[in-house]
């Protein structure tokens, strides 16, 4: 069984400042991380993996050569090979050009069982890519996968709903986008560490997946960003405490307080 | 470049572990009930943390001394008595096995420690023989096929919870240093026990304890390296066992550096930071500098091992500066938090208590210094 999980290399969300004067992002000096849901992803492929030594893991990702730093934390974490889709032209991509390239690359790849991706990305936060790339393949998605089985040429998914889950069944080739939800991702390893500084990483260009540039990167996107800006942070919610008929009473006068009431 | 792809690699992963198991929460019930998590002991286990250095073949991670320098670091910069539980395996526990075990051996001692299934303690100090190893009175007789052992072993860190331990002892009374051998004792052997873990000043979460010896029959086959020659066997571990000790201490020592800024930085008094006072920001700024040079001692150290350069003195040196810099810094540390700082609510208090054997075990400061100016002087 062969399995494919796009990744994705972001800024550190978490670190990130923003530029009390232009209302902007300061990306500068941030550490990029692998995105925290293309983790889930990752781990869901380990651990088929984990039961199963024939399962190939394999990771792939579109972006800049420092990429490769995130690629080997996924070989670290025991994935098999990884795939690095880099060149000029891919720059600027919108998720429509992203999809289109991605697809490109997991066709040259061939022959998967199984593609994970990543729910969203915390950069863009968009979910669009893993749905468009599988159907670009013209192949099934589930999105918001929290459980995923085994079942012959089948898998059975849990799709997490505000307020439940659908029960999926779902024939392979098939492409699934993970939520936190869904495992734990595991640690590297000093063992996988030490054979990942090894492995070669394939790095493949606009020619090598049969794309011609006007196919890639800005000049094939057709989304339009005129602004970027940080919606105003909400404030502290309060908490009241105390006897319902206490909260209740305190609620009412701080709405009336506030003209809502 | 000193550290390449790999250690850095390493780093990252031990950070990124440490921030996220050895929370102030897990620190705090550490230090309540003198017990270490077994769980995070597996974990630490399956990240490859108790075998860094042994080649894969025997178990290991199969990667190096800065590899294992990396992870010491980071792990002690959290919790210096959970770097403890990484430095056994890898130092003083394995190592005496990497140098001179049979392989035969390393199979049946060194694998299963090296995925944390046992633990393996190391006993050469003595009630009398500290510094001076040499002066040690256990002893080991022949008796057939077997050697009975007699004595007792002091400050045995892990020794109660230990599975096997590297016991030296005397073969031949008449020869000093060259009339000792080492042996792996089965803690489970008839005559074996452990004294009561000793009431430590820090390092709480990991049972130190002496190991008494009473007729104890060892097979021969589980002498370790020839007959004789245990002090060399001894006196080599301890020269990695530095390495290590020295990287405890910038873990500790940048721990204890982060605190003091953030607190110098919050604090106010006089109505402004106290940072912005010279007193303070001068302490700071010295603070930073004499770890920098600690760091850049104790990375060298691992280099030249790693380049199969003599890194005895460069060993040393590091452990030496390392450890009484860290003991500088923690109490700077502590005197910037003021009265905050001796409240055990405070991070630095810990700290400054977990940091102070630094410069006691695995070779007093003053034991360095007669190695470094042995080399120098010969």
């Amino acid at each position: 069984m062969k399995i494919l999980v796009c990744v994705k290399q972001v800024p550190d969300t978490n670190e990130v400042k923003i530029d009390p004067v232009k209302g902007t992002l300061i990306r500068e000096g941030v550490p990029s991380i692998l995105n925290p849901d293309d983790a889930n992803a990752l781990e869901a492929a380990l651990a088929i993996k984990d039961n199963d030594p024939n399962v190939k893991v394999s990771v792939l990702t579109m972006g800049p050569p420092q990429a490769t730093e995130m690629l080997r934390e996924c070989l670290s974490m025991g994935a098999d090979d990884a795939y690095l889709l880099s060149d000029r032209a891919f720059g600027g991509a919108d998720t429509w050009s992203t999809s289109n390239t991605l697809a490109a690359g997991i066709r040259k790849i061939g022959d998967l069982d199984i593609i994970f991706a990543g729910r969203q990305a915390i950069d863009g936060d968009t979910a669009q890519v893993g749905p468009q790339t599988a159907q670009r393949l013209n192949i099934p998605v589930v999105t918001y996968v929290q459980n995923v089985e085994l079942a012959g040429d089948k898998v059975i998914v849990q799709r997490q709903m505000e307020d439940g889950y659908e029960l999926i069944e779902v024939k392979t080739p098939c492409l699934l986008t993970a939520v936190k939800e869904l495992n734990e991702p595991r640690y590297m390893s000093i063992y996988n560490i030490v054979d990942a500084c090894s492995k070669e990483i394939t790095v493949w260009g606009h020619e090598d997946i049969k794309l011609s540039p006007e196919n890639c990167g800005l000049k094939a996107s057709p989304t339009q960003v005129f602004r970027s800006f940080t919606p105003p942070t909400k404030g502290k919610g309060e908490m009241l405490t105390g006897t319902t008929a206490e909260v209740s009473k305190s609620l009412i006068s701080k709405l009336k307080g506030l003209h809502v009431i | 470049m000193i550290f390449n792809e790999q250690h850095e690699l390493i780093r990252k992963l031990a950070r990124d572990f440490a921030k996220k198991e050895l929370t102030s929460d897990v620190l705090d019930k550490i230090e309540e009930t003198d017990v270490f998590p077994e769980e995070i002991l597996n974990k630490m286990g399956k990240a490859g943390f108790f075998g860094i250095k042994i080649p894969k073949e025997l178990g290991g991670a199969g990667s190096d001394h800065r590899g294992y320098v990396a992870v010491m670091e980071e792990i002690a910069r959290e919790s210096a008595v959970a770097s403890l539980y990484v430095s056994s395996p890898n130092s003083l526990g394995g190592g005496p096995l990497l140098l001179s075990g049979t392989d035969e051996q390393l199979k049946k001692y060194l694998k299963p420690v090296v995925t944390g299934e046992k633990i393996l303690a190391f006993a050469l100090t003595e009630p009398g023989a500290g510094s001076d190893a040499s002066g040690m009175t256990t002893t080991a007789v022949e008796d057939g096929d077997y050697y009975v052992l007699n004595g007792r072993k002091t400050f045995i860190t892990m020794a109660p919870l230990a599975d096997y331990a590297v016991v030296y002892a005397k073969t031949d009374m008449c020869r000093g240093a060259k009339g000792i051998t080492a042996f792996i004792v089965d803690m489970k052997s008839e005559g074996v026990s452990c004294g009561k873990s000793e009431h430590k000043m820090g390092l709480i979460g990991c049972a130190t304890s002496d190991i008494i010896l009473e007729n104890v029959r060892v097979p021969k086959e589980d002498m370790l390296g020839e007959l004789n020659q245990g002090f060399t066997n001894a006196m080599k571990t301890l020269d990695v066992g530095r390495i290590g000790v020295a990287a405890q201490s910038i873990g500790v020592a940048q721990a204890a550096l982060d605190e003091a800024i953030k607190y110098a930085k919050d604090r106010k008094q006089f109505g402004r930071r106290i940072a912005d006072f010279q007193g303070i920001s001068f302490m700071i700024a010295e603070m930073a500098t004499k770890l920098q040079a600690a760091k850049h001692l104790v990375y060298d150290a691992a280099y030249k091992k790693d380049t199969n350069q003599n890194a005895t003195v460069a060993a040393s040196m590091a452990k030496f500066y390392a450890s009484e810099v860290c003991n500088e810094i923690c109490a700077k540390a502590v005197q910037i938090h003021g009265g905050y700082g001796y409240m055990k609510e405070y991070r630095v208090e810990r700290l400054y208590r977990d940091c102070r054997v630094f410069t006691i075990y695995e070779g007093t400061s003053q034991v360095q210094q007669m190695v470094i100016s042995g080399q120098l002087l010969k």
